[in-house]
């Protein structure tokens, strides 16, 4: 319109909008508004202590909190060949690669490790939306199926995190293929009679919901997490009409049966712990008896973390 | 009368030109044009081997979706003897998008699942287009069931543009039912043979498609996105389904050498839609061989085979 609106204002917001997060120390929460404090939010799970918003949370940082003293042993997944179809749109699927891992420094959009829970060894694999929206590609199956045979060559039970926007369009009929493929391993637990829990979390849709995370023996969802199989805007368009809100989410499915529970993240370790343990058919857990997080605890996971990051800039 | 698509417009010339020729020559006894007509004939064949010599991924996109292709249900009653439909879900509904039933294969008694599309407005409407719902992948997953515990091969014929994006859909759980479906489909201890014999829309042909051997008939499709979804999701262009169906790979010859489909069927010229009854028989022929060799094979074999073939899938690449 004029200078006012064109010029002015975005520079006072800009230095307004600089104001409030001063070099990352504070996260505003994207539903309520409310400005939280790294450490805190950090400590409550990337939930929202005002309105218990479930953020984005990293596999690294899930399993952070997740593992009995935030321990946890990465479980190496083949590489798959990059590329596979030499995909190119606007930009080289290599390019957007890189881009992704800069931007995550993780080498592909799922994490698999192994560890304990409440002194129960479990196996665990999460997705990672920051990374291209989680996409299941190849590597994404490879990762699955390491991480069921992981599961079955010790015995354990696998719980897996999903969060994916779907297929990965940049490999094709490859990442549609990824819906067989991760069956298949989903099938290797079954016969092994293991456990396997999903813990859908915000989103999970497309290939990805109609493959390994329906399959689970028990599924478990965060508070509002949108999980579908076609999104919102797809069917608005092909019925074209507005859906009801609290459509496709979390509480939404519970009621139709899709889910067994839905269970706010920092209640989530216990639950799982609960679960498993009786699944496996083992004693109640010992509550309270688990070691202090001591400086021998606390650089181990330290120095975890550190391996883990050298090995990847390594490897890009 | 011929349905002719975009890219077939010089040919729909060539070919009108001589109708009208041949229709005046009908009116007046005294003319003659037959040379001339011949003349066009031979032309319009000329292009039209010209045109289908090298179809782009994106004009095979548009023959395989071509509304005179045979479609599922000529199959049924060409191919197939005492087909006897089964229907329903056992649960909430049957699925007019999935036929399925009972019916005999060169005399074998076999479990016949496909996607049927719909030939005309009413029956498109009443076949929802090809789109199954829940119901559908459930109904498919009661007869894999069925033949798994009768013994029966199964084949299932693959034509959908994908699973319905519907709010009931959603509400019954189509990402269950198609979950399950593949599951089934790596499950079930007898012969399982797929034949895209038109689109393979995403999740609603895995559900119906892994198979112990997966055929395509050579102007068919198979993608994890439709070509319009692709553009419009990847950039941001509605109108770039050109760019998106190439850089999909979708076509059967690409798909064939990433070892997604195990061969693939030759249509006659101008696609099957030009000739129908040489697809049906090509289509037979090429049921017949996988039949003969999978029934070699025991359950364990047959299960572990199929298992096999997708864990090992994609391992090489477009570039192998």
């Amino acid at each position: 319109m004029n200078w006012i609106t064109n010029y002015v204002r975005p520079r006072i917001n800009s230095i307004f909008s600089r104001r409030e997060v001063p070099e990352n120390l504070w996260s505003k929460c994207d539903s309520c508004g409310t400005m939280l404090f790294h450490r805190e939010l950090s400590d409550n799970l990337n939930v929202c202590t005002t309105c218990d918003h479930h953020m984005a949370i990293s596999p690294r940082d899930r399993f952070l909190g997740l593992f009995d003293g935030g321990i946890f042993t990465e479980v190496p997944v083949p590489a798959p060949i990059a590329d596979p179809l030499q995909f190119r749109d606007q930009k080289k699927y290599p390019e957007r690669m890189k881009a992704a891992q800069k931007k995550t420094s993780e080498t592909e959009a799922m994490l698999v490790v192994v560890g304990d829970i409440g002194r129960t060894p479990i196996v665990a694999a999460a997705q990672d939306f920051s990374f291209m929206g989680g996409s299941m590609g190849m590597y994404v199956g490879n990762a699955i199926i390491a991480a069921a045979e992981r599961a079955v060559k010790l015995e354990r039970p696998l719980i897996l995190f999903s969060a994916a926007g779907g297929a990965r369009m940049q490999e094709g009929i490859l990442s549609l293929m990824q819906m067989p493929r991760t069956t298949v391993a989903v099938q290797m637990l079954k016969e092994a009679n293991l456990p396997y829990i999903v813990v859908l979390t915000h989103p999970t849709t497309g290939g990805v919901t109609a493959s390994y995370a329906m399959l689970g023996d028990v599924h478990i969802a965060e508070p509002n997490a949108l999980i579908c199989f076609a999104g919102p805007r797809v069917i608005e368009q092909t019925i074209r009409e507005q859906l009801p809100e609290g459509f496709q989410r979390a509480e939404y499915l519970l009621d139709h049966g899709m889910l067994d529970r839905v269970t706010p993240r920092t209640k989530l370790r216990q639950e799982l712990i609960t679960i498993t343990r009786m699944l496996l058919n083992l004693p109640p857990e010992i509550k309270g008896d688990l070691p202090p997080p001591t400086d021998a605890a606390g650089s181990g996971t330290k120095a975890q973390k550190d391996l883990a990051s050298s090995s990847e800039s390594k490897q890009a | 009368m011929t349905n002719y698509l975009n890219f077939e417009k010089p040919l729909a010339e060539i070919e009108g030109k001589a109708e009208e020729l041949r229709a005046l020559a009908r009116q007046n006894a005294e003319m003659d044009i037959e040379a001339e007509a011949k003349a066009l004939d031979a032309k319009a064949a000329e292009l039209l081997k010209t045109l289908y010599s090298d179809l782009t991924p994106w004009r095979k996109c548009q023959v395989a979706r071509h509304q005179d292709r045979p479609h599922c249900k000529d199959y049924i009653s060409r191919l197939f003897d005492d087909y006897t439909p089964l229907a329903g879900d056992r649960n909430f509904a049957d699925d007019h998008a999935v036929m399925g039933g009972l019916a005999r294969f060169s005399g074998t008694p076999v479990m016949v699942i496909g996607h049927e599309k719909g030939a005309d407005t009413k029956s498109r409407i009443s076949r929802n287009f090809g789109m199954a719902r829940p119901e559908g992948y459930r109904k498919a997953i009661r007869l894999m069931d069925m033949a798994d515990k009768f013994n029966l091969p199964v084949i299932t014929l693959v034509d959908t543009p994908g699973a319905y994006p519907g709010k009931g859909a959603e509400e019954r759980g189509q990402s269950e039912a198609i979950a399950r479906s593949t599951e089934k489909c790596l499950q079930i201890g007898v012969p399982l043979i797929s034949v895209i014999i038109g689109e393979g829309g995403s999740g609603g042909a895995v559900a119906f498609a892994t198979a112990n051997r997966v055929a395509m008939l050579e102007h068919s499709i198979y993608s994890v996105i439709s070509p319009e979804g692709c553009a419009s999701i990847l950039w941001k262009d509605a109108e770039k389904t050109r760019e998106a169906a190439e850089a999909l790979r979708l076509t059967a010859q690409d798909l064939a050498k990433l070892g997604v489909n195990d061969q693939v069927i030759k249509e006659p010229l101008g696609g099957a839609h030009r000739d129908p009854n040489t697809t049906l028989e090509a289509v037979r022929a090429a049921i017949a061989e996988m039949l003969a060799e999978l029934s070699q094979k025991n359950r364990k074999q047959l299960l572990a085979d199929r298992r096999k073939k997708y864990l090992k899938m994609g391992m090489t690449g477009l570039a192998a």
